[in-house]
């Protein structure tokens, strides 16, 4: 049994709760540990996720047909949590084989770490992503995203996105974004909005609305913006997600999509870009990963806004990418210690300088 | 004989100097040209290395570096017309970086490091051993880029059709150059590193 330590202890406090506590170093007693921070993050994920089992079932439908005259509820959501069922299997199976050879052979207890970043990593593929595609990005991501830097808490890069990353670069044809995913439906290929406003073709744009409910085609966690925002609140409610990342995401973002529509470079209105795409479940469940995110209260605030700012100019400017929030967070997720370490400067700078005056003062 | 052999394994130029690191990125999308890039730098620090270390002793130190120069960029230049002549398509393949061997950091290493310090055999198995060593992660790295990236290997299809029917794609990534560099972090992260330091 103790060679088989990291295992035996994942399945235990997986199961239990453990007596065993810390045992040194100075540390704050709370009740609130990661295993409760982490089951606040899937409670808050788990509206966009019923509601896009739902939604890849009815676009199914709609599109393909063959599930009578009316498109009701159920076999909806039956159909969507079948083409998701496997491709969480497939995300868990293959990044907690990683994590625990890896915590075998350093010696470390499996961290929870991963129960969100498998569940975040279905919710942002396109519904009929081949499996072993979902497999090695999973693997990859927590090997290189992670584990080489030391595991849970040591990764500079959100490991969900960079999984989604590996599989956008490593093979574009699945998911490059400019044309719809609709599951099952190979016949039908139309360009997504986010490709129409980039070409600046505007006739068949989606309206508001359907953008905000989310009755669109797209990955199964970033369709609804009624359940992302659910999300946020109970995040933010719970204090797991910090506001100031997501306002400023969304003001970066906003105020950059506007002076694009004034000057014409933007056919859409500035709030249709952030109703658009995976933007808003990005700034809500992405950018606020309290890891990868700057750790200051003032670089969260820069963080945030370059996130918007590059998040819409990638979209707008870059021909290849129709779709830049991801790219624009792990950016982010890069620069966010280099902005940490900015402001701690400025803030020693500032202490000594005061710290000088009275000095010279009294001199 | 331990001595020549460190740039295989312990002394790697690549994976323990971490030198010539950005070459090894730019020419190991595929086998061949890799293996061409390797021969090549082999072939220019062993000669470069056997001539410094011949005029060794008539070389005034304040100017070795403008003689080093001098001998790297001529043996540079002889390879570069004789990929040229031989064999055309690598030589298109690998573009400026032939003539950028100058600037691998391998070379005028061992002329500083090595040549001008050692008679001139120790200096040109010295220079074949380094070369060789550098041309040992090109071919590793070279070798999973085309096999996973392309699917092929020394422009031979291996992967079978019958596995791109089934589902099977190839991995872009490998393709573009971040991939390379995980790649040689790998292969750092696999030799474990350096100890005493």
């Amino acid at each position: 049994m103790l060679k088989h330590n990291a295992l035996f202890d994942a399945i235990d406090t997986f199961l239990r709760t453990p007596a065993t506590v810390t045992a040194t170093g100075s540390h704050i007693r709370d009740a609130v540990d990661m295993k409760r921070i982490m089951i606040t993050v899937m409670i808050a994920l788990c509206p966009a996720l019923f509601f896009g089992m739902w939604n890849v079932g009815f676009q199914h439908f709609t599109i393909v047909g063959g599930c009578g005259c009316v498109i009701s509820f159920w076999p909806c959501f039956w159909y969507g949590f079948l083409k998701w069922l496997p491709l969480a299997m497939v995300t868990y199976a293959s990044g907690l084989l990683v994590e625990v050879l890896f915590a075998q052979w350093r010696g470390h207890e499996v961290a929870e770490g991963f129960f969100v970043t498998g569940f975040l990593i279905p919710m942002i593929m396109p519904p009929d992503v081949p499996l072993w595609i979902v497999a090695v990005a999973t693997a990859f991501a927590v090997l290189f995203g992670k584990e080489v830097f030391g595991g849970t808490g040591f990764n500079f890069l959100n490991p969900a996105l960079l999984a989604r990353a590996f599989v956008f670069f490593a093979y574009p044809s699945v998911i490059s974004g400019d044309k719809v995913w609709i599951s099952g439906a190979d016949a039908v290929t139309g360009a997504t909005p986010l490709a129409l406003v980039m070409n600046g073709h505007t006739e068949a744009m989606l309206s508001t609305w359907e953008l905000f409910v989310g009755t669109i085609p797209g990955c199964i966690g970033e369709t609804c913006k009624i359940a992302i925002l659910l999300g946020a609140f109970i995040l933010l409610f719970t204090q797991v997600a910090d506001w100031r990342i997501m306002l400023s995401v969304l003001v970066g973002g906003y105020v950059t999509a506007l002076l694009c529509h004034v000057s014409g470079l933007c056919p859409v209105p500035g709030y249709q870009q952030l109703l658009m795409g995976g933007f808003l479940f990005g700034a809500v469940f992405m950018a606020t990963d309290p890891v990868t995110a700057a750790h200051t209260r003032a670089g969260k605030y820069v963080f945030g806004l370059l996130v918007g700012i590059l998040a819409i100019l990638i979209r707008l400017l870059n021909k290849g990418y129709p779709e830049g929030m991801m790219l624009a967070i792990l950016l982010m997720n890069i620069f966010a210690p280099l902005i940490d370490y900015c402001v701690v400067q400025v803030n020693i700078r500032r202490r000594e300088k005061r710290l000088s005056q009275p000095k010279t003062a009294a001199r | 004989m331990k001595k020549y052999l460190g740039p295989l394994s312990k002394d790697n130029p690549v994976l323990v100097q971490t030198l010539g690191v950005c070459s090894a990125l730019a020419v190991t999308a595929q086998l061949k040209p890799a293996v061409v890039m390797a021969l090549s730098v082999t072939v220019v620090c062993a000669c470069s290395n056997l001539i410094i270390s011949l005029m060794r002793n008539t070389i005034p130190p304040r100017v070795r570096i403008i003689v080093q120069l001098l001998v790297v960029s001529f043996f540079v230049i002889l390879v570069d017309q004789v990929l040229q002549a031989v064999l055309y398509d690598v030589s298109k393949m690998l573009s400026v970086f032939v003539g950028l061997i100058i600037t691998n950091c391998i070379i005028m290493g061992r002329l500083e490091a090595f040549a001008l310090s050692h008679k001139p055999l120790p200096s040109l198995i010295d220079g074949v051993m380094n070369g060789l060593g550098y041309g040992l992660v090109l071919v590793v790295v070279a070798f999973f880029r085309e096999l996973l990236g392309s699917g092929t290997l020394w422009n031979h299809p291996v992967v079978p059709q019958s596995w791109y029917a089934a589902g099977y794609m190839n991995n872009g990534l490998m393709i573009l150059p971040p991939m390379a560099l995980i790649l040689v972090g790998v292969m750092i992260w696999a030799k474990g590193g350096d100890k005493s330091s």
